[in-house]
């Protein structure tokens, strides 16, 4: 296994290096820069600042810059965040990130994962219908729909909840519902398709032909291999969520690493950009990782290689 | 579904349920003021900053020689407790309150000011606002190369509480530009402490490290929400200061904003959506502000381009829109429609020269350029930055031009840095723009239209033009030098590389709790005289 953990880094360094540069030379070609505002300043200070980033120098002698800089793990300052570093940036916001997604993945992963055994179990009945129902609903309604209505009812009318900000445990009620209920209706069908195909299965009605009681069928044999199709959306659901929504961050005003991803690009904050593709990156990349471990050890017909 | 429901009953039960009291509220107890600044800023040196949410961060935490006006635009004493002024404005020297401290204690000295106007001014700092200081005699010859003695800059202090500035010619609203922050004082021996003085990337600004001399001095900073500044014990009206605490909120969608001020839990938003202006106007009329802003929108005119080369076809087109149309159905936020360039009443400047609204002199002069009804007419795109109110109003502007001038118009919507380099580049016909006064004087609008100007990509020039600008830089006599304005700006309508649609007005909601705050064309408030009362109910 570790042999197989080590070969998969070694073949993500090259991927990571394809990645810096599809994504340095992919912000170079775009129109405008970091310090095109609408104020012009005088041509003279531009020549300065430019001066100052190096970006008075050709493309390729900054890609020579910027990855020599790069292999020393250090992506640079930001250029729109004057004193920040990109590695203090993406310090400061991910735990924040990280917080809300590990809440929403459990909202997503709890209620979506109970819904959709529930309606695996009763195919065809209203025990199907009303939650897939739901579900459909749910992946329908997007979180720029589903975040007002939520502050409105519980943050404005009701009271409970503050309508946005990061400061009390309370705080995270809204948004993780917000961002984890959007993933429970995708988890809630693929979980009882799952589900579903292993019931149909010669072994289970083997086990049923012995006598073992429903509840033993569900959950000694057929649950390792219904969650395995979830384990496998897991991992990038998890990336995407960790890593911050736009969207819900900017609803309930999240300093989240979500809003970074879309304003660093109409910034031309190029370090920045690079910077967050790379750990964006990485991240899927041990995400993966580690969803194929798991589901080894939950199929013992997988093998590492 | 009925876990998720006892999941949000049981959290919400948990942290108390029911109303809690909100921050205004406890606001209003402590003189803990919550507002919305709009946007993360760049930083808070002042050297490296450029935008309005920085603006008003560092009028809390930095003091300059001058101070805001809470009721209009008339600077006040601020670090200098008074000046005097040569026969010829073109020297000023201040006199420094001996009292004024940093918060670290130290006195604000003469030095300080020359030692932080060096920094602004030296090339490798790269200071994007250094052309703010260009009115001192040799700052941009300092500031551009061409002398690296920083004695010849015109700044010296005479002793620790006596500065003396040097002009290059009378400026009148050089008062007023010193409430600008690329004027404010710096505590130089903490810049040194925390890296390098002349270069960027200096890490003094963050809490803890941060010395300034305003009425605030930083506290808390969370990126992407928020920077807490308290009261300063050292600040030398510090017994005059009411608030205890400012949060500044970095809340960037405007929907957001609204709803957390709803809640209670600001002060003040940074804007109001448009489409909240009506409702808030019906329901609650008490919490909406409309303050009129010094700033113009108007369409940028490619004078390089035929057919809009000619002046009589820029001037149809400016004839053609009815503005009062637009800031009645389109903006609705209280905006005035433009008839000139100059917002009215900039420092006691309103423009004479106006342009009408007159369809059928429009269409006359489109006959007369060979465009009868608009036959033969190329068709005219414009180009504006993503927003739903450019676009809205470059609607109602092509439907204008179709059904009074027959002309055929099209939309390019681009994202912003796109839209920056297409208008740079000359690469449009006719353009979205705004603008907003630096400081309040005619020339911070019409200087812009200068032939080969940094901001005069409508490539328009003028010898004329050219020639009576300077004129007004050069005269002492402020009836005078209003006068020559006025002449400058007949000339900008009569030419039109701009077409003026309509001046800004400041759209926004506030807590009747907040007390001290009145409309300024500006929109600079200065914290310190600010404090919260208790509402009444």
């Amino acid at each position: 296994m570790f042999r197989f953990i080590a070969r998969r880094f070694l073949q993500t360094i090259p991927v990571l290096f394809i990645i810096a540069t599809l994504t340095f030379f992919l912000m170079k070609s775009t129109k405008g820069g970091p310090f095109d505002t609408e104020k012009a300043t005088t041509p003279e200070i531009k020549k300065q600042l430019e001066a100052h980033y190096g970006l008075n120098k050709p493309v390729w002698a900054q890609y020579l810059d910027y990855m020599g800089n790069l292999v020393q793990g250090d992506l640079g300052p930001s250029f729109k965040y004057a004193g920040w570093k990109v590695t203090e940036l993406i310090a400061g916001a991910f735990p924040v990130s990280l917080e809300l997604g590990c809440y929403a993945l459990a909202v997503a992963l709890t209620i979506g994962m109970i819904m959709g055994f529930v309606a695996a179990l009763r195919p065809n009945s209203a025990m199907d219908y009303v939650p897939m129902s739901l579900a459909t609903l749910g992946i329908c309604l997007p979180t720029f729909v589903m975040g007002p209505l939520l502050i409105l009812t519980f943050g404005i009318a009701l009271g409970w909840f503050n309508s946005s900000g990061w400061f009390f445990m309370s705080d995270r009620v809204l948004p993780a519902l917000t961002l984890g209920g959007y993933y429970a209706a995708y988890t809630s069908r693929i979980a009882r398709s799952g589900m579903m195909e292993i019931l149909s299965q010669d072994f289970i009605r083997t086990a049923r032909a012995k006598g073992a009681t429903e509840w033993r069928v569900i959950f000694k044999h057929a649950f390792k291999g219904a969650i395995q199709p979830v384990v496998t959306l897991t991992a990038p659901v998890t990336a995407s969520m960790v890593t911050g929504s736009f969207i819900v961050e900017k609803i309930f005003d999240i300093p989240g690493m979500g809003r970074f991803f879309v304003t660093a690009a109409f910034n031309r904050d190029l370090t920045l950009v690079v910077g967050l593709v790379l750990f964006y990156a990485t991240l899927i990349v041990v995400l993966n990782l580690i969803a194929d471990i798991v589901l080894v050890w939950l199929n013992p017909r997988l093998r590492f290689e | 579904m009925t876990r998720a429901l006892f999941f949000v009953l049981a959290v919400a039960a948990l942290c108390g349920c029911g109303r809690r009291e909100t921050r205004v509220t406890s606001g209003n107890k402590e003189q803990v003021l919550h507002v919305n600044n709009g946007a993360e800023p760049q930083n808070l040196d002042p050297h490296v900053v450029t935008g309005v949410p920085e603006h008003h961060l560092i009028m809390s935490l930095l003091e300059g020689l001058m101070s805001e006006d809470p009721h209009g635009i008339t600077p006040q004493p601020g670090t200098a407790e008074r000046w005097d002024i040569s026969p010829d404005q073109t020297i000023y020297t201040f006199h420094l309150r001996k009292n004024a401290r940093w918060s670290n204690g130290d006195p604000v000295t003469a030095q300080d000011f020359v030692r932080t106007y060096r920094r602004a001014l030296t090339p490798s700092l790269a200071s994007e606002y250094a052309y703010m200081l260009y009115v001192m005699k040799g700052a941009e010859e300092f500031n551009t190369g061409k002398i690296t003695d920083f004695d010849q800059v015109g700044v010296k202090a005479l002793d620790d509480h006596t500065l003396e500035v040097k002009l290059n010619s009378p400026t009148p609203y050089f008062l007023s530009l010193l409430n600008h922050y690329s004027w404010f004082p710096l505590h130089i021996p903490t810049i040194e402490r925390y890296g390098p003085l002349y270069e960027r990337g200096n890490r003094w600004t963050k809490p803890g490290k941060f010395v300034g001399n305003g009425a605030f001095a930083l506290h808390e900073w969370r990126v992407n929400h928020m920077i807490v500044v308290r009261k300063s014990p050292t600040y030398w009206d510090a017994a005059n200061v009411k608030l205890n605490k400012i949060y500044f909120y970095s809340i960037e969608s405007s929907d957001t904003d609204e709803r957390a001020f709803r809640s209670g839990q600001l002060h003040k938003t940074f804007v109001l959506p448009e489409t909240k202006i009506d409702t808030y106007r019906e329901k609650y009329p008490g919490l909406l502000r409309i303050d009129p802003f010094m700033g113009t929108y108007f369409y940028l005119v490619n004078t390089k381009k035929p057919p809009l080369d000619d002046k009589r076809v820029r001037r149809a087109l400016a004839m053609s829109v009815d503005r009062e149309a637009i800031v009645k159905n389109v903006t609705r936020g209280g905006q005035l429609p433009a008839y000139h360039f100059t917002p009215p009443g900039t420092a006691g400047y309103t423009a004479r020269a106006r342009f009408p609204f007159d369809i059928e002199g429009a269409k006359k002069l489109l006959a007369e350029a060979g465009y009868p009804n608009g036959k033969g007419m190329p068709p005219v795109e414009i180009l504006f930055n993503t927003l739903e109110t450019h676009r809205a109003v470059a609607e109602a502007i092509q439907d204008m031009w179709k059904r009074n001038l027959g002309i055929d118009v099209r939309l390019l919507n681009q994202e912003w840095k796109v839209y920056l380099d297409s208008k740079k580049t000359g690469n449009y016909q006719v353009a979205r723009y705004g603008w907003i006064g630096d400081y309040p004087d005619p020339n911070s609008f019409l200087d812009l239209w200068l032939t080969g100007g940094g901001n005069n990509d409508a490539k328009w020039s003028n010898l004329e033009y050219d020639r009576l600008i300077q004129e007004a830089g050069r005269t002492a006599d402020l009836a005078k030098r209003l006068e020559v304005f006025q002449q400058a700006e007949a000339i900008l309508l009569d030419e039109m590389p701009v077409i003026p649609i309509y001046f800004y007005t400041r759209v926004y909601a506030i807590q009747p709790g907040v007390k001290g705050w009145y409309p300024t064309i500006l929109d600079n408030h200065p914290w310190h005289k600010l404090w919260l009362e208790e509402a009444k109910n």
